[in-house]
């Protein structure tokens, strides 16, 4: 507990890759969850033993993939009800958690637990530039409450650029249908 | 392949298309052949032609449009509904374990299994839903009169799909073993076990027609618009308490009063009916949690040493068999605080051996676990099962 700030947590945890189970990194970090009369996020620093994959090779292949459609990308559900997803939209999915985190993060507090349940719809959004545009609407289960909680995500990304969450707003229960 | 639909439009232009069948390279197929002007023609053309055939109609002025614009694809979505539909007769005799089943799919087996094994299982009433759906419970036994019981139950909050499915192998996996794996053998040989594997039929009805995450009953609430109680708040123990909610449109909230729905109050008259239950097991998903109570306090309940150490047992078990790595202990240190849960309620009405699980996974699929997740959850759910199961029959109380 830090008087008149709020309560920081030490860390060590090991990170695996959900897509290669054997690739493991030790990792420590603070975390510093605000007193509870500030809306902010809780402020994060952490700190990797080695080094995180490289996935360039990957990127550049669902990159281009993305960039060659004719149509721009829409898609519903994912996964299904069946836990089941066509192999194409593993990336898709991938991303979505990506950027979910960062909303995780920006409304994460003591009492919450986050998890990304599903995605309802997704829809790339033209652009003139080299960027991948993605509007998601998504749906995080907050654990403590049990809610399951439609999210609206624009996603930016770029192979060499990363993620970024341009716009997120939480919707109403009804919103996702 | 393609298959075009041209129209001539006189004489001269049909006498063209007939020609163009006559032309053996170009390997034209009529599925209509060419009749009257002014009457569709359907030809399919393979692949390959296709740029000279429509060059050709084009260049004469014969209208025509695609009508199929791939043949091979129709051809493998008919062989995959024939599979399809192959399967489901097979299913008939041998249910599939690997996949999701509608309620009436798994009442119908569980009919089905107590029919197959007459002197082990049956399959009975213990009330009915609000929606007015059987509650069915199997019991196995092998004979006696209210001996010491078990009571298994899966699917209460409907959305947790892996635990209906879980149930189903285990009920299966118990009619099958007895008499062949020796600890299923003897427990039975002394004991019953009360497995309802639908506790939340509404619900789980729900989840397949309209909305896949449903939690609660569907029960309407009086002055309200929201629907539903979550039935794991519902129990009177600690009823109303912290870790409940007052508010009908909240994902736990806890009800009018307790036993307020009727997938709860028949499990209550039917254990206190019963008077010998001596464990209550209440499957969830997900978490891979393995729980004892109390979850409505924070004070440890006098067995807690106990139940600790089967805990561990039964998640050493568990992990052996695929490496799961499960957390336990109290509800209220392990998960959350939680009134007026169904194991709270079991252990403050002298049930000693009341443990409440959370299957697979930890977040990444949460509730829509891939089928493909079933058979290797229920398999290394089992052996902590049995921990628990061989535990009560060596401790009778």
């Amino acid at each position: 507990d830090i008087d008149n700030v709020g309560r920081k947590y030490h860390l060590k945890l090991v990170l695996e890759d959900i897509v290669e189970k054997d690739n493991i990194v030790n990792c420590t970090a603070e975390i510093l969850y605000h007193l509870d009369n500030t809306n902010a996020a809780p402020d994060v620093h952490f700190e990797i033993e080695g080094e995180l994959k490289n996935t360039e090779e990957q990127d550049n292949i669902f990159y281009n993939r993305i960039k060659s459609l004719k149509k721009e990308l829409a898609a519903q559900n994912i996964p299904d009800s069946h836990g089941n997803m066509p192999p194409e939209m593993e990336p898709i999915r991938l991303l979505a958690q990506a950027a979910a985190g960062y909303v995780v993060w920006q409304n994460s507090t003591e009492n919450t637990r986050y998890e990304l349940a599903q995605i309802k719809h997704v829809r790339q959004l033209k652009r003139s530039d080299d960027y991948l545009e993605f509007d998601y609407m998504v749906l995080l289960h907050e654990f403590v409450s049990q809610e399951i909680i439609p999210w609206q995500m624009t996603v930016l990304w770029h192979p060499q650029h990363g993620v970024k969450v341009t716009q997120n707003s939480r919707q109403p229960k009804h919103a996702e249908h | 392949d393609q298959v075009l639909r041209a129209t001539a439009g006189d004489e001269a232009q049909l006498a063209l298309l007939r020609a163009l069948g006559e032309q053996e390279e170009l390997q034209v197929d009529f599925w209509r052949g060419p009749t009257k002007p002014g009457h569709p023609t359907d030809l399919r053309v393979p692949f390959r032609n296709l740029q000279a055939i429509k060059s050709f109609l084009e260049a004469n002025d014969i209208p025509y449009s695609v009508m199929i614009e791939d043949v091979q694809e129709l051809l493998n979505e008919e062989k995959r509904t024939m599979r399809l539909s192959r399967r489901l007769e097979r299913s008939m005799d041998t249910f599939d374990f690997s996949s999701y089943h509608t309620i009436e799919e798994i009442y119908d087996w569980m009919e089905q299994l107590a029919a197959e094994h007459p002197s082990l299982v049956t399959r009975l009433q213990i009330g009915e839903s609000y929606e007015k759906r059987p509650l069915y419970v199997l019991k196995f036994s092998t004979g006696g009169a209210g001996r010491p019981a078990i009571w298994l139950d899966t699917g209460i909050h409907s959305r947790e799909w892996i635990t209906q499915a879980t149930g189903v192998w285990t009920a299966n996996k118990l009619a099958t073993e007895y008499g062949k794996d020796p600890a299923i053998t003897a427990i039975l040989d002394n004991m019953d076990i009360f497995f309802e594997i639908v506790t939340n039929p509404d619900g789980f009805a729900y989840t397949q027609s309209t909305n896949r995450m449903w939690r609660k009953t569907r029960s309407l609430n009086a002055g309200s618009s929201c629907v539903g109680v979550d039935p794991n708040r519902n129990w009177d123990a600690g009823f109303g308490g912290p870790g409940s909610s007052g508010n009908p449109c909240s994902e736990t909230y806890r009800g009018a009063y307790a036993h307020s729905e009727s997938e709860v109050s028949s499990i209550v008259d039917f254990i206190l009916q019963h008077g010998n239950v001596k464990a209550v097991i209440s499957i969830h998903s997900y978490s891979q949690m393995l729980m004892y109570p109390y979850g409505y306090k924070t004070e440890p309940a006098p067995d807690h040493a106990e139940l600790d150490a089967l805990a561990a047992k039964a998640v050493q078990d568990l992990a052996a068999v695929h490496g799961t790595q499960y957390v336990y202990g109290s509800i209220v240190d392990t998960i959350y605080q939680a009134a007026g849960t169904t194991v709270d309620w079991a252990y403050d009405n002298g049930i000693k051996y009341s443990y409440t699980f959370e299957l697979r996974d930890t977040g990444r699929y949460g509730f829509l676990l891939p089928a493909s997740h079933i058979v290797p959850t229920a398999t290394e759910t089992w052996p902590a099962l049995l921990d628990i199961m061989e535990h009560v029959l060596e401790h009778p109380y």
